[in-house]
């Protein structure tokens, strides 16, 4: 096939998966509170009604708390895990990284299901740090995938350098191997945060009647009937996930993340 | 302590933090599951303590049969149609600039992170009468006025070839990238047309790629709990949308932890064989 039949499918299939989005962006600027497409009246001024109106900051604020905290967890569950399984072989390493991988394989209904019955048991069913510790663990995939390829590409020689040198075991952590994870923890983290921001089944059925989410908020907003500032909260969701992965693809090599082995920066 | 410890970066204890991570917050969940799946129903919304086997008898009933029919039915539609336009798309796009593969991940990944909640809404709106794209149609003269194409099975289906398209894509892209591109261009040497050395050559050897993906992205569709809610017809709930509203609303939390417990042994089963199916591809 010719290079532009290709450019072009696959410029087709993009344009595809961001139609809704443009109809979408569309809808949320309309003037006067229908859903229009091609929008009517033209106005910002439900951008303007979100930050005004607490029945959107509250759970605002809540999926804010809950990324951030339940991110940082993830990664402080994820690192120590990647670092143990780095070096190691054994059936604990294996295992442990297997339970790791889970949590993100399986339908998450299970999961959240799961969490449901263990807060139910333990107490803690309907508090926000309930969710933040299921999310964590839930999460915990995706810091653990980044910072494992991290650690695969350290070269050896750096740590045997080091060692000669006389670093013990704490120095060569913070100065060869903690600089050169860095970018992959961050992905780690700013991958979780966005997931966390949009997951829905598990915050619904840990905390869902207490804690409201923005997913969740949308979800009961959407049976009430249509308001643009379902568009607009929309609108801003999808813009901070193009900012965190464009951010990662500007400063990181997105390709590599995802696992291509090949493709080089020109 | 022997010198083949202190040759490595980390001590060993470094792996109990996780590992009690682990377990408390996520095997001890799945053990209260298993115990919550053979009690007793209580009415009031929680659960007695008992064993009995009766939430998994009822997996024997027509109502059961249904719904994992049209579980099935809808994520084997999906995965398939998601992967045969998922594998040209990869294939292609590995082969472009760093550039723009880092661009369309970018894209990839914003569809993928996104809430269903925002991708149900996007996706009705676009299906709608009064914003959706049968205006597009109605103003071209295709049809006599603008329609609704939502709920419906069609919706659905959409809506799940969405989300699983970026997915599909995703676990096409490292065993794609792997490929050696010279194999393409010996047969194009040979005198293999471009779609011959696609089918000829691209494809046999990416086999085992393919059903991979495949599985992994039926998996994945079956887990889609929002989607059937907002864009398909109650007849359309899927196993993992009963799970939720017989824990929820119909207060039946052990029938939901049943149900549960053999959509992971389901789902764990193909899981597996898709990794047999990636590891064969080593071995070819």
């Amino acid at each position: 096939m010719t290079g532009w039949l290709k450019r072009a499918y696959v410029l087709a299939i993009l344009l595809l998966l961001l139609a809704p989005l443009l109809v979408v962006t569309g809808v949320s600027i309309n003037g006067p509170q229908t859903m229009r497409f091609p929008p009517v009246e033209p106005s910002l001024r439900w951008y303007g009604a979100l930050f005004e109106d607490s029945a959107w900051l509250v759970p605002l604020g809540h999926s804010l708390l809950i990324a951030a905290c339940a991110s940082a967890l993830s990664v402080a569950i994820a690192l120590p895990l990647a670092l143990f399984a780095w070096e190691r072989n054994g059936i604990a390493a294996r295992l442990l990284t297997g339970v790791g991988l889970a949590p993100f394989t399986l339908p998450p209904v299970i999961s959240a299901l799961g969490f449901m019955v263990f807060w139910m048991t333990v107490g803690g069913y309907g508090q926000i740090w309930a969710t933040i510790v299921s999310h964590a663990v839930f999460l915990v995939t995706l810091p653990l995938v980044t910072i494992s390829l991290g650690l695969k590409g350290i070269d050896r020689a750096f740590l045997e350098a080091a060692r000669v040198m006389g670093a013990g075991r704490w120095t060569v952590m913070r100065t060869v191997i903690g600089p050169l994870l860095l970018p992959f923890i961050v992905s780690g983290y700013a991958f979780a945060f966005v997931l966390s921001l949009n997951e829905y089944i598990i915050a619904y059925m840990v905390a869902g009647f207490t804690v409201e989410t923005i997913p969740i908020k949308i979800f009961n907003a959407l049976r009430y009937g249509y308001t643009p500032i379902l568009g607009v909260v929309s609108v801003l969701f999808v813009a901070l996930a193009a900012l965190v992965f464009g951010l990662i693809g500007r400063f990181g090599d997105l390709p590599r993340l995802m696992g291509a082995e090949r493709s080089r920066r020109e | 302590m022997s010198a083949d410890t202190d040759q490595r970066a980390t001590p060993g204890w470094i792996g109990l933090w996780p590992a009690l991570m682990l377990v408390v917050f996520f095997l001890v969940p799945f053990g209260i599951m298993l115990a919550v799946s053979v009690s007793q129903r209580d009415p009031a919304g929680a659960f007695i303590p008992g064993f009995e086997l009766t939430h998994y008898a009822r997996f024997l009933t027509a109502f059961f049969a249904k719904v994992m029919g049209v579980s099935v039915g809808v994520s084997l539609a999906a995965a398939a149609i998601c992967v045969v336009l998922a594998f040209p798309f990869t294939v292609f796009l590995s082969s472009m600039s760093h550039r723009i593969q880092t661009l369309a991940l970018v894209v990839l990944l914003s569809v993928l992170s996104l809430s269903e909640v925002i991708v149900g809404f996007s996706l009705s709106t676009l299906l709608s009468k009064t914003a959706g794209i049968s205006n597009l149609f109605y103003w071209l003269g295709l049809i006599d006025a603008p329609v609704a194409y939502t709920p419906s099975l069609f919706a659905l289906i959409t809506g799940l070839c969405y989300i699983g398209f970026p997915f599909a894509v995703l676990v096409l892209y490292p065993p794609v990238s792997r490929l050696d591109p010279e194999i393409i261009e010996a047969a194009r040497v040979m005198g293999a047309s471009g779609p011959r050395a696609f089918f000829g050559v691209v494809v046999p050897n990416l086999r085992s790629a393919i059903v991979g993906a495949f599985i992994l992205v039926f998996v994945f569709t079956l887990g889609s709990y929002l989607l059937p809610q907002l864009l398909g017809r109650s007849e359309d709930w899927t196993l993992s949308v009963h799970i939720t509203d017989q824990a929820i609303y119909q207060s039946n939390l052990p029938f939901a932890a049943a149900m549960s417990i053999f959509l992971m042994l389901v789902a764990l089963a193909l899981v597996g064989l898709a990794s047999l199916a990636g590891r064969q591809r080593g071995a070819a």
